[in-house]
């Protein structure tokens, strides 16, 4: 493929016009090579992970690292299960989807269906703007704030638990599933509406049954991407949550989260020790687990774009 | 009749929904914004914590979240640029551009605490930068680095193809072309992306934890080797260490309001440009 246009060029004299074409050379490689670097990084992480990680699979079993239900790093001899903080991270993350996922969509089905022009001109950037509040600020309300306000409204013996952590969590993440579930909803056609009105159907009719399946897979890659987020949410979890790496029993538990265990202990943890590559692994667990919802999110959202007639 | 009443308490409930989450998020900035007034002064600005944290300033961490903020953007942005300008400009197979869109989205999707051991196996370990500004900024680059490639491609692919072809009709070479035409049309778009970016990587904490962060650190930071103390990192660590919660809370509230401030005004800025660029291209 040539590069240069014609006409216009075709008037440079031949060196100059050689020395251009190796220029534009140039420039495309330089392109390319950069577009890379997510891929680089991407592939760098992994390798990263399962290189620092691999070595406490010599001394643990894989089954046992899983699903051992003692995770005590620092004893002796030291128990590595991460079966607690497992089930702490799921537990957490849908405790959280439980207040974000009506609160998000419901927020974003109002602001694309019912709010009126100048509701959404200030609702939807407020809304953009809070979901770049930093995560810090969330930990810190809830440490400081919901936490003792929850333990004297319902007698807890700890304000710091599960539930809290995924109050705050489910706060937290509102904002984020609310603008991808209204991108969602943008997108639906304005003639699907227009031809259930003429069938006779209202609006909550036409918007539960039209519009609602219509930009249900898109709907569904916000919920699974605000998942993705909850599960790798790190300092909420780790400021709120409680901190105790036992398999919870109620939702009033203090809990250890996968990330608030690895940011928590890899300051204490020295480098090159089965410790340290414990953490490592959990990192691996942790990020394989976010790497399938983003991969099922990709494949959702591609089948949406083809049954909306979008592009791609 | 039974249409319309079901039609009215869905539209309650909908409204509901977004009255929570305002007000949610609301008392949040209130609680902080009330609280964190109260310590914020001249001194509190410009001056370094005295008395084991518990009094003094917290100017040192506002300087080093404003280095890394600037390392991580001035590493990041080149890429992020040349990555969005390879993938509207030069059109390559589809197969391509899909194995780089969804490493971008991968990427995007790696919690930030992950990226957090990466930058300490990698850059604090293997390449023995240490505990540093430079480790730090790294980390946070890679993690900003997809935030600002689909922005800049938004920018990117808003001008209008017309333009670029009058270019090439005028013989312009494709790196003239978008040098000379696609860039600056697209430099506001481009400019919102990167201060929306400037926003999250002000915030994040997690991947300075082992990277960059310290407590306690006497001074400013003197080269790019040095540790630094950070707002996201100062709050957590006042609230988790020391021996004076209470004295300790109330100045993590001024920094807290410190950090809010920043980053709303940063990501106002950028709203606030979007929305003029939105009202100009459909006016």
């Amino acid at each position: 493929m040539t590069i240069l246009g014609h006409g216009g060029l075709s008037a440079c004299r031949g060196r100059t016009l050689k020395t251009m074409r190796i220029k534009e050379r140039c420039y495309q490689w330089i392109f390319t090579v950069l577009a890379f670097s997510s891929l680089f990084f991407l592939v760098g992480i992994i390798i990263v992970l399962f290189r620092e990680a691999l070595p406490i699979f010599s001394k643990v079993k894989v089954g046992d690292f899983l699903l051992g239900q003692a995770w005590y790093p620092t004893y002796d001899p030291p128990e590595f299960g991460i079966l607690p903080l497992i089930l702490a991270s799921v537990w957490v993350s849908l405790g959280a989807m439980v207040v974000c996922v009506p609160l998000g969509v419901g927020s974003a089905l109002y602001l694309n269906e019912l709010a009126s022009h100048r509701q959404k001109a200030i609702l939807k950037p407020l809304v953009e703007i809070l979901a770049g509040v930093p995560s810090i600020v969330y930990g810190f309300f809830g440490m400081v704030i919901l936490a003792p306000f929850l333990q004297n409204a319902l007698h807890l013996s700890i304000g710091l638990c599960l539930f809290t952590a995924s109050l705050t969590l489910g706060i937290m993440a509102t904002p984020t599933v609310c603008s991808i579930a209204e991108d969602a909803l943008s997108y639906v056609p304005l003639s699907f509406r227009e031809a259930s009105f003429a069938v006779g159907a209202n609006r909550w009719q036409t918007l539960t049954r039209v519009v609602i399946p219509a930009a249900g897979s898109g709907i569904s890659t916000a919920i699974i991407l605000g998942m993705s987020r909850a599960i790798g949410e790190t300092m909420t979890v780790l400021m709120v949550a409680g901190g105790a790496a036992v398999i919870p029993h109620s939702p009033f538990d203090p809990v250890r989260p996968m990330t608030s265990a690895i940011a928590a202990e890899m300051g204490e943890a020295p480098m090159g020790s089965d410790h340290y590559h414990a953490l490592f692994a959990i990192a691996l667990v942790l990020f394989l687990i976010t790497f399938l919802f983003n991969i099922i999110a990709e494949l959702i959202s591609s089948r949406f774009r083809v049954k909306l007639g979008l592009s791609g | 009749m039974k249409k319309d009443l079901t039609q009215q308490i869905g539209f309650a409930f909908l409204f509901l929904c977004i009255i929570l989450t305002v007000l949610f998020l609301a008392a949040i900035l209130l609680f902080v914004t009330v609280k964190g007034f109260r310590v914020i002064s001249w001194e509190f600005l410009t001056q370094g914590p005295r008395n084991a944290m518990t009094e003094g300033g917290v100017a040192p961490a506002i300087v080093g979240t404003l280095y890394l903020t600037l390392g991580a953007i001035l590493f990041s942005f080149p890429l992020g640029l040349a990555c969005a300008i390879y993938l509207c400009e030069y059109s390559p197979k589809s197969y391509v551009v899909n194995i780089i869109r969804i490493s971008i989205n991968n990427l995007a999707g790696v919690p930030s605490v992950v990226f957090g051991l990466f930058g300490l196996a990698v850059f604090v370990k293997f390449f023995h930068f240490g505990i540093s500004i430079l480790s730090g900024s790294l980390t946070l680059g890679i993690l900003v680095l997809p935030v600002i490639i689909s922005a800049t491609q938004e920018a990117l692919l808003a001008v209008p193809q017309s333009i670029r072809e009058a270019s090439l009709a005028l013989g312009a070479t494709k790196w003239e072309t978008i040098k000379k035409i696609v860039l600056p049309a697209a430099l506001p778009g481009i400019l919102t992306g990167v201060i929306l970016s400037i926003g999250r990587v002000a915030g994040e904490t997690a991947p300075i934890l082992f990277t960059a962060a310290a407590f306690y650190r006497k001074g400013y930071p003197d080269s790019i080797f040095s540790e630094v103390m950070a707002l996201p990192y100062h709050i957590y660590a006042l609230m988790t260490e020391g021996v004076h919660p209470e004295k300790q809370t109330a100045i993590a509230y001024g920094c807290c309001l410190i950090l809010l401030v920043l980053v709303l005004m940063v990501s106002l800025v950028a709203v606030v440009i979007r929305q003029r660029q939105r009202s100009l291209s459909h006016g």
